[in-house]
């Protein structure tokens, strides 16, 4: 028995020693040097006591609650149509919905830019339309755009995996009973897909808060806290700051996706 | 009066019938629409890519000049994401492959801290990370301007999906009893895990390793604070090009970088898709 603690041990060991120094180590550091700037460990306070950071905090928690609501409410009704009605066809657009699951961020902010970006589509439809160029990529609109199109392929197979595990029979069941559609979606298919909600939400939302791919490739001016991080380090070589600002974004992430797991019970990882 | 019933349900069943007709074909109408949202613009994108002008539109003709351009000003960027990502799947595999039967074999509170711990870089912003790196290694001058440097930011971010997609396999067999039987007809440790362990985590060493290799291919969050001008990879390219070249050279940009990542999407969605009752990657992903 011991002996195969030991081997279980060694193992483990490589994984745990790159682990340590590449990550754990540094993000200590990290800690420490954004307590060394001019404002001390006030630097992890500023985020909230200095107006322009609080305002980029409050428009990326905004756009993330946006994008996340958007995305549960589209890949939810798009996620449980796909699993329970079987037709031609279906597996194609199965296909589809989940084809960009692993597109960069700044691919996604190129197809913002070939949907609502100076030559793209919906200007060119608007146009014919109207008269008038509707052009949104390069704004927080456009990057509410992104994200939301980041967000649907994980979101519509964790509906669709979670959807497959409810029992249709409870839903023969309440509408033998005479509940009408609503009804069905409401008591029974909703609160059984509560925790895919919450995990696959948690996941939207950390992601929104942290990317930075989408924003970069559409304005460096978007006001976004990962756009101000990446300014202070470059442009201002603030680095403390900009250790101070990531730490606590990285912190808000963090502690977003520990509640989800706490709340839906299983386990959650954010990506991109 | 049975007729009358039998009349009455009729007309009941029919009117419900047409009621989730009229409501199947206005989700079906919505899932369109999604899917146009998100097919649409690669289509738009890969169409500009071979376009002579795309603010003329199509009628200008198809041309590959773009798709030449960006092959003669980027071809190192294409060959250093693929050998970037050979290598990531190549470490993960080493690192991650054991730690996940160590994960499997031990469930107690200590392995689930180590598997929280793990997923950590996932969880954290791509760009606290970085900068926690270059604070940490960025006056180590040989090993910030070397390929190391961005190999350690990808094999941080990739190896909890291959620990995560091995462990799920070996959670599904009951790996004890297996490796208890082969023991006792006397294999060795290194026996077993080539025999008993790598044959029976195999479909989960391809999942994790085909995703590995896709995010490492597409990782810009980490990689734009960490690359040098004389390393860099595909996105930091497709950001240079969208940042500063003309849309169509962007466009071709991006349709070499789908071309390359699309057997890789495929095949994930292969084994991703909830339909295949095998193993899914859906926690991971």
């Amino acid at each position: 028995m011991q002996s195969e603690n030991r081997r279980l041990l060694v193992l483990m060991l490589p994984a745990g020693v790159f682990f340590a120094a590449f990550f754990l180590l540094p993000m200590g550091r990290l800690f420490f040097i954004g307590g060394s700037g001019t404002l001390g460990w006030a630097a992890y306070a500023a985020i909230v006591t200095d107006r322009l950071y609080f305002g980029s905090l409050l428009s990326t928690l905004a756009v993330a609650t946006a994008t996340t609501l958007v995305t549960l409410v589209i890949s939810g009704i798009a996620g449980v149509f796909l699993q329970r009605h079987r037709f031609p066809g279906n597996a194609v657009l199965v296909a589809m919905l989940t084809l960009p699951l692993a597109f960069p961020g700044v691919v996604i902010g190129f197809m913002v830019i070939m949907l609502a970006g100076r030559q793209g589509l919906i200007g060119t439809v608007t146009e014919a339309i109207s008269g008038e160029r509707l052009v949104f990529a390069y704004s927080m609109a456009g990057l509410f755009m992104g994200y939301v199109y980041f967000s649907i392929p994980r979101t519509i197979l964790t509906v669709m995996a979670a959807t497959e595990k409810l029992d249709p029979k409870l839903e023969e069941a309440a509408r033998s009973l005479g509940a009408s559609p609503w009804q069905v979606v409401r008591d029974v298919i909703l609160p059984g897909l509560k925790p895919a909600f919450i995990s696959s939400g948690a996941i939207c939302f950390a992601t929104a808060v942290g990317a930075f791919g989408t924003a970069f490739t559409l304005a460096t001016r978007i006001n976004v806290l990962p756009m101000v991080i990446y300014t202070e380090f470059t442009l201002s070589a603030n680095i403390a700051m900009a250790a101070a600002l990531s730490f606590v974004l990285g912190a808000i992430t963090w502690v977003v996706l520990a509640l989800a797991r706490s709340a839906a019970g299983s386990t959650v990882a954010a990506a991109g | 009066m049975h007729q009358l019933m039998y009349q009455l349900t009729r007309q009941l069943t029919h009117k419900l019938m047409h009621k989730r007709r009229w409501l199947f074909m206005l989700q079906l109408a919505f899932t369109l629409l999604i899917c146009a949202f998100l097919i649409v613009p690669v289509i738009l994108s890969m169409l500009a890519g071979l376009t002579v002008n795309y603010l003329v539109g199509i009628e200008s003709g198809l041309t590959l000049r773009w798709v030449v351009e960006v092959w003669d000003g980027y071809r190192e960027t294409i060959f250093a994401s693929i050998g970037l990502s050979l290598a990531c799947l190549a470490i993960t595999l080493v690192l991650g492959v054991p730690a996940a039967y160590a994960l499997a074999r031990r469930q107690n509170r200590f392995t689930r801290a180590i598997e929280e711990l793990l997923v950590m870089p996932v969880a954290v912003p791509g760009l606290a990370t970085a900068l926690a790196l270059i604070v940490t290694y960025g006056t180590a001058g040989g090993f910030r301007t070397s390929w190391s440097f961005i190999l350690v930011g990808h094999v941080l971010f990739t190896l909890p999906f291959m620990v995560r997609a091995v462990l799920a396999v070996l959670m599904a067999i009951d790996l004890k009893t297996l490796e208890e039987g082969a023991a006792s007809l006397g294999a060795s440790f290194g026996q077993r895990f080539r025999d008993i362990v790598l044959p029976n985590c195999r479909s989960g060493i391809l999942a994790g390793s085909l995703m590995v290799v896709t995010l490492s291919m597409g990782e810009f969050n980490m990689t734009w604070l960490l690359h040098t001008p004389f390393t860099k990879t595909l996105p930091v390219g497709l950001a240079d090009a969208y940042a500063s070249l003309r849309l169509e050279v962007g466009s071709a940009y991006t349709l070499i970088f789908f071309v390359m990542i699309m057997p890789l999407l495929l095949a994930l969605q292969f084994f991703a898709t909830p339909r295949s009752k095998k193993f899914s990657v859906k926690d991971v992903s």
